[in-house]
């Protein structure tokens, strides 16, 4: 594949980049990366990615667009509020560049879908908003031995390690499995600034796109914490763990299972 | 004795655990946690047993999810 004159344009900020150049954007182009979340962190990523000319992009998502959404899931508009968030994202990725192809899976990730969405692609970006969830794309990304970026967000806090699976540390091999139900924050103590979204959503992006031009140092066996209020990054060096349920010497976990959704209702809630 | 938390030295007394150090640093949600000892991440039930030790680097990882408390 060669590039266009139009493409030679369109990313020629990126080709004058001596890591990047004419083959790293053909690279991009024929890269396929799947966000799991359309929300707040998987909103900035797929945005950059698609602007990088990454070829192709999965969205997995299966809520619709909320009022709530748009104070920091910049991929949604105003108009888009009760459309799906899958269809939403695709309609700006197009716009954004109409070389990126966008398959949508209009779905949840449960034990049953996840392995067969996850196939196939080179990179993926966990940008889910629940425990289960975060746990169900690692342990996938485990056994389809897919490379992805992990990230967590609350109040002003954020956190993300990327994870190339059997080789590095992996999500359970820090915590094991989802919190207990009443150690989930209250409502009253949640809640997230929105550009925190952006700021780390956008991390993971980098990570994909280094990962896919093979360049830099990857963010693994290392967790990367950033607090908005001291504007403090620090990196956390985080060994494999032995014990690890997953990818520990004695794996108790063997095949894909949903761990129980634990979160507070603000249907139900009364705090 | 001097401890590094997170990256900030700290001054604690001698013999306290994990378990210890968490109610000391005001750590308001225990089972929200994940404990790094020396770079090696600590069983939950080695919260109770495990003695700080002058100079010990430790960790407090949280969880976190994606900002979204309704889903």
């Amino acid at each position: 594949m060669s590039l266009t004159e139009q493409q030679m344009e369109r990313y020629s900020r990126h080709i004058i980049l001596e890591q990047v150049g004419g083959a790293g954007q053909e690279k991009l182009l024929a890269s396929k990366v799947l966000i799991v979340g359309a929300g707040g962190l998987g909103a900035p990523a797929a945005v950059y990615l698609a602007a990088a000319g990454v070829g192709t992009i999965g969205i997995v998502d299966g809520d619709k667009v909320d009022l709530s959404n748009l104070q920091r899931q910049i991929i949604h508009h105003t108009p888009d509020v009760g459309k799906d968030k899958v269809l939403s994202a695709q309609n700006k990725i197009r716009a954004i560049n109409p070389d990126t192809k966008v398959i949508t899976y209009n779905q949840r990730v449960t034990a049953k879908n996840v392995a067969e969405i996850i196939r196939g692609y080179d990179f993926v970006v966990d940008g889910t908003d629940n425990f289960p969830a975060k746990f169900l794309v690692n342990d996938a990304c485990y056994f389809e031995k897919i490379p992805f970026s992990h990230a967590g967000i609350l109040q002003f806090d954020g956190q993300l390690i990327t994870v190339v699976p059997g080789r590095t540390t992996c999500y359970r091999c820090i915590f094991g499995a989802p919190p207990p139900a009443n150690a989930v924050p209250s409502c009253s103590q949640a809640g997230v600034l929105g550009v925190l979204a952006g700021v780390v959503g956008s991390l993971q992006a980098t990570e994909a796109i280094k990962f896919l031009l093979g360049v830099g140092e990857l963010l693994t066996n290392t967790l990367l914490t950033y607090n908005a209020l001291s504007m403090e990054f620090r990196k956390v060096r985080l060994n494999r763990n032995p014990d690890c349920p997953l990818c520990g010497r004695k794996p108790r976990i063997t095949e894909l299972k949903d761990e129980e959704q634990i979160v507070c209702d603000l249907k139900t809630c009364k705090c | 004795m001097n401890l590094v938390v997170n990256g900030k030295e700290t001054n604690i007394t001698d013999g306290l655990t994990i378990s210890d150090l968490l109610v000391e640093e005001n750590v308001k949600m225990p089972q929200m946690i994940s404990v790094e000892l020396n770079g090696q991440i600590l069983k939950r039930s080695e919260f109770d047993q495990t003695v700080l030790k002058h100079d010990d680097k430790v960790e407090f990882l949280y969880f976190m999810g994606g900002g979204n408390v309704a889903d």
